[in-house]
């Protein structure tokens, strides 16, 4: 059995996957990654030395498109679905400007 | 007091991401643009819009192979692309595309900098502060424009061989007309298709361990970068004076207060999860697609200045002035080719900068009037004396106004020079020891600065048209020296 | 006369379309009263009536209604993938594979509900609620494809689009009792599928039978340019017509069927019966070894979790979908948004691949899972130097009742135990059904070489004629 996640380990992954996450929510997850990454852990202990990865199964390299524009799509629909369109531009919160 | 004898070295490297000058984005179709009304250039995939992939741009990679071959590199026989994954506005996909453990190019050299490596990726959109937002009360807003993201980069960094702000610049400069010369980016600094971070740390002059580096960013210019540079390596060698610590950081740099400050720390603290890009397969650059490269390869500019040193005796300074602007370096050599053998290299050199002052310094000469062939002319009737230098000078402003041919101009402007025995010039000197007996009298007691205002007076009498040397010759001669 | 039409298999109603024996349009609107009516939750979105265009007889699919899994972009039609997330997000273009079955003559019935970015195995993990199993209403149809099996199943609409990732068309396809085809990777585009985990997903058919399969196969395949990792089918896809597997040489993997690797006795049972047929038929049917195949599962929740936490990450509350304010702020704007449009699982995966990957545990994970992904396929690889076919139960068990995985992760992936590893390999399989325990639907799998489905879809169609497989009492409303 691997030990339990800490909770700052899982609190560290939901900042970088951009989750917030309640703290019932952070225990629950704790509990249940360690019980998937226990199931896992079996896998690590296979004699793997001298293996190749994979990342790809097929064998094709140098799928290349040929310099010739395309019709790019018109303004409008490119934010039609745009949560907050404005001045022809998506609309967010300043990076590192934070609300009060 | 151990300290403060100790002599400090700065080590710089920098990192150069350069825009390339393909007419589509790195993985689609939308074509490349600058200064166009936001998000007109965008499509679903450029938008990061659920269930697109990206497709390999086929120029991208030859302008990469291109700039590995011109930097020395080795090109990687198989290459792939990886995902750095982060979170940002202008990154729509929420990771950015690149090469990671395998770039497309390896270790190369360019002057005496070495290369460490240069990858392909994808350049990110452009995000436009705008102030207050309506909706969210004090809350800063901005606004994403997509045209710019997907542009086709290539990273180029190199090892830390350089050792002063100037040495820097100096070396920027010439990959900069490198990478202009081989024609695969613009790279102009303003518009952000050349772009330069540099990596600043100092030592004890003889150490051969590296210090703890910082990272600067934003320097779009030329300037900026020596000033940035300069600034930080002061910072630095303070610091250590001082008997403190140089933290590892990232600075931005401020062009306006000239200041250098650090980015925040939780905008530092990335790990940014890099894996084998699964919606690309790798790539495999070809004997065919290095032929296609290389055939493309013109003369490099470092290249040209060393045979226009070697082969034509041209001064260091002058070769390099024609070899990095590779437009006045084809007009000199197209000059030298149509005035024959007997032109001389280095007096057609050196008309080259009057040339550039005449037409304006960006202008491009072979967009002017004058042509080669009449600048050689020009070269070649100052080279028989048939035209004095300064007399020269106002034939090629004529030129350049008129596009006629030097000799027609000299013939209907009287400019040709005097000279020779039977051409007055000697009853102009004597008039002119006459008229300053003072001067003549100082040049025969052996000051010979007092030969100025003789050698004036020569020149207001015959418009410029004297060559200077003869009229010397013959002061000389009339005072018995 | 509307159970006759009912009846009808795609191919037997498009053959009588052309033949100009059956209206496309009583076709149409059959499927489409019936779909509109559906009471199992399949349907994500179903289309107003027969296009305004009409139905072209001519084409080779002659206007037979389709059903699509959500996930499949369609230009202006509601695309959510199962999440809240892509609330009232409509794509402005379309999944290369819909546009290839549009141009067959192919019509858009309705989109299928899923799980949530077709991640789960019961459809319980959908958005807008779980679809129910035709067979018994109490019991999950399987998932990730869901819907579409659940549709195909009932007689919503005569055949479906899904997605496979590690079992996503063939375990629903067993739990419905229908025909479920996951093709060799790279043979459809994946271009317009909104990505779970892109080196494993692609796109295939849920068919009332092994005929059906093959034609609406023939119809997606083909390289596309706008899919870098597809490729070319080697050969014409043909219409499968074996009725004896003679020579045919089938391999058992010892692995995946130990006694603990948890197949219910039920499924054993009729899996072994069906190898009786198969031997009656001619086959010879002997163990085989596929020594890393146990430890697909592991691989593969390293694998998916690991892409699908980079393919979510573009929602994000910028360009569509979704946008929760938080607290006004960017980051907070980030992950409140992604916090209220991600569901549970959807959430404990992202967090998987997230660690996965994260520094210093790439190698412990992530790139020994890739190393695993290479054994596995040299397994393969070994065995079909044996063997034509790889055969198993398509999953451990038949249709479970609603939430009685739901609330243990780990119990609900190991229904893709004898699933992923075929996944992994990039590899065809399909999942035919081979007959009833107790009242439902058990699921044969086969699994050939790469571009093998010719020979796969032929060994099915011999298999399927020998079953006998009735599949009618779904139709009719399962049982009470
Ligand atoms: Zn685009």
């Amino acid at each position: 059995m691997v030990a339990m996640l800490e909770r700052e380990t899982v609190d560290h992954v939901a900042r970088l996957a951009r989750l917030a996450l309640s703290d019932a929510e952070t225990d629950v997850m704790a509990v249940e990654l360690s019980k998937i990454l226990d199931h896992i852990e079996a896998i690590r202990t296979l004699d793997l030395d001298g293996v190749e990865p994979t990342s790809h199964v097929i064998d094709v390299v140098n799928a290349l498109r040929a310099d010739v524009p395309h019709h790019s799509l018109p303004r409008e629909l490119a934010l039609a679905s745009a949560p907050d369109p404005v001045d022809g531009g998506f609309g967010v919160p300043s990076p590192g400007a934070s609300a009060q | 007091m151990s300290g403060a004898a100790v002599e400090y070295e700065p080590v710089i490297g920098l990192e150069i991401h350069v825009q390339l000058r393909t007419r589509t984005k790195m993985f689609c179709g939308c074509e490349l643009s600058f200064g166009d009304e936001p998000n007109v250039h965008t499509c679903p995939r450029c938008l990061g819009l659920p269930g697109t992939l990206p497709v390999v741009n086929a120029q991208a990679v030859h302008y990469g192979i291109m700039i590995g071959l011109a930097l020395g590199c080795e090109i990687a026989p198989r290459s792939q692309f990886h995902r750095k994954n982060y979170f940002y506005p202008d990154l729509p996909k929420g990771y950015q595309i690149s090469q990671y453990d395998v770039p497309i190019c390896g270790p190369g050299k360019l002057g005496e900098v070495r290369i460490h490596r240069v990858h392909l990726e994808e350049d990110a959109a452009k995000l436009v502060h705008v102030g207050e937002s309506g909706r969210i009360h004090g809350a800063d807003r901005s606004v994403v424009d997509f045209n710019r993201g997907g542009t086709p980069l290539a990273e180029i960094v190199t090892e830390p061989d350089l050792h002063s702000a100037d040495e820097a610049r100096e070396w920027l400069n010439l990959l900069r007309t490198t990478l202009r010369a081989i024609g695969v980016s613009d790279v102009n600094m303003e518009e952000g298709s050349l772009r330069c971070d540099a990596n600043v740390s100092v030592r004890p002059l003889g150490s051969d361990q590296l210090g703890t580096k910082t990272e600067l960013k934003n320097m779009n210019s030329f300037r900026f970068l020596a000033q940035g540079v300069k600034a930080e390596i002061e910072r630095q060698t303070a610091l250590l004076r001082a008997g403190e610590q140089v933290q590892q950081e990232t600075l931005h740099f401020d062009p306006a207060s000239g200041r250098l400050t650090p980015l925040r720390s939780k905008e530092q603290a990335h790990d940014y999860r890099y894996f084998p890009e699964p919606d690309l397969v790798p790539l495999v650059v070809t004997e065919a697609m290095l032929e296609r490269a290389r055939a493309e390869l013109p003369e490099l500019p470092a290249d040209r200045a060393a045979r226009l040193e070697r082969d034509l005796g041209l001064s260091g300074e002058r070769a390099r002035e024609l070899a990095f602007r590779p437009e006045l370096g084809d007009f000199y050599e197209a000059a030298l080719a149509a005035g024959g053998p007997q032109l001389d290299a280095v007096a057609l050199a050196n008309w080259i900068p009057p040339l550039v002052e005449r037409i304006g310094s960006d202008a491009d000469p072979a967009g002017s009037r004058v042509s080669p062939s009449a600048l050689a002319a020009l070269v070649a009737l100052v080279s028989s004396r048939a035209v004095s230098q300064t007399a020269a000078r106002d034939v090629l402003t004529l030129m350049v106004q008129s596009g006629d041919q030097p000799a027609t101009i000299v013939e209907r402007e009287g400019l040709g020079a005097i000279g020779g025995d039977d051409s007055g010039l000697a009853q102009v000197v004597a008039a002119a020891i006459a008229a300053d007996p003072d001067a003549a009298e100082k040049v025969r007691d052996g000051n010979m600065k007092a030969v100025g205002p003789l050698v004036g007076y020569v020149m207001r009498e015959t418009k410029g048209r004297a060559d200077g040397g003869e009229i010397t010759r013959l002061i000389r001669e009339q005072l018995g020296l | 006369m509307s159970d006759a039409l009912l009846n009808l298999t795609a191919a037997a109603a498009a053959a009588a379309i052309r033949a100009g024996e059956l209206d496309p349009a009583e076709l149409f609107e059959l499927y489409r009263e019936r779909a509109a009516a559906d009471s199992l939750n399949a349907f994500s979105w179903l289309c107003d009536g027969a296009p305004d265009a009409g139905f072209d007889r001519s084409t080779p699919l002659a206007g037979v209604p389709l059903g699509v899994k959500d996930l499949f972009c369609t230009a202006g039609i509601p695309t959510q993938s199962g999440s809240r997330i892509l609330e009232g997000y409509r794509p402005p273009y379309t999944a290369t594979v819909v546009e290839r079955l549009y141009a067959a003559g192919a019509t858009l019935l309705g989109k299928t509900h899923q799980d949530e970015f077709a991640m789960g195995s019961s459809n319980e993990n959908c958005a807008f609620g779980p679809v129910l199993n035709p067979w018994d209403r109490t019991r999950v149809p399987g998932g990730s494809s869901g819907g579409s099996a659940a549709a195909v199943a009932a007689g919503l609409v005569p055949w479906a689009l899904g997605t496979d990732t590690g079992g996503s068309i063939r375990q629903p396809a067993s739990f419905c009792g229908i025909v479920g085809l996951k093709p060799t990777y790279g043979s459809c585009s994946r271009y317009g599928m909104i990505a779970f985990a892109s080196s494993l997903d692609q796109a295939g058919p849920l068919t009332r039978d092994v005929s059906d399969s093959a034609l609406l196969f023939s119809h997606m395949v083909g390289q596309d340019a706008n899919d870098s990792t597809s490729l070319a089918f080697p050969e014409p896809v043909r219409m499968p017509a074996r009725r004896e597997l003679s020579g045919v040489r089938l391999g058992v993997p010892e692995e995946l069927l130990s006694a603990d690797s948890g197949i219910d006795q039920g499924v054993r049972e009729s899996f072994e019966q069906t190898l009786s047929l198969a031997r009656g038929l001619g086959a010879v049917v002997s163990p085989c070894r596929l020594p890393h195949a146990p430890h697909a599962l592991s691989a593969y929740y390293i694998v998916a979790p690991a892409e699908a936490s980079a393919n979510l990450a573009r929602f994000d509350g910028v360009r569509y979908g979704l946008r929760v304010p938080g607290n006004g702020d960017l980051e907070s704007m980030y992950s409140a948004t992604r916090a209220a449009g991600f569901g549970p699982e959807v959430k404990r995966r992202i967090m998987l691949g997230t660690y996965a990957l994260s520094s210093g545990y790439y190698d412990a994970y992530y790139g020994t899972a890739l190393r695993v992904r290479t054994r596995i396929a040299q397994d393969f690889q070994r065995a079909f130097e044996q063997f034509d076919f790889i055969v198993t139960p398509t999953a451990p068990g038949t249709a479970f009742e609603l939430g009685a995985k739901s609330s243990d992760p780990l119990a609900m992936y190991l229904n893709d135990f004898c699933t992923v590893p075929m996944s992994l390999a990039g590899i065809p399989a399909i999942s035919i059904p081979a007959g009833l325990s107790e009242g439902l639907p058990v699921g044969f799998q086969l699994a050939g070489p790469a571009f093998s489905e010719n020979r796969l879809l032929d060994a099915a169609f011999a298999l399927e004629q020998a079953i006998g497989f009735d599949g009618s009492p779904a139709r009719a409303g399962g049982r009470a």
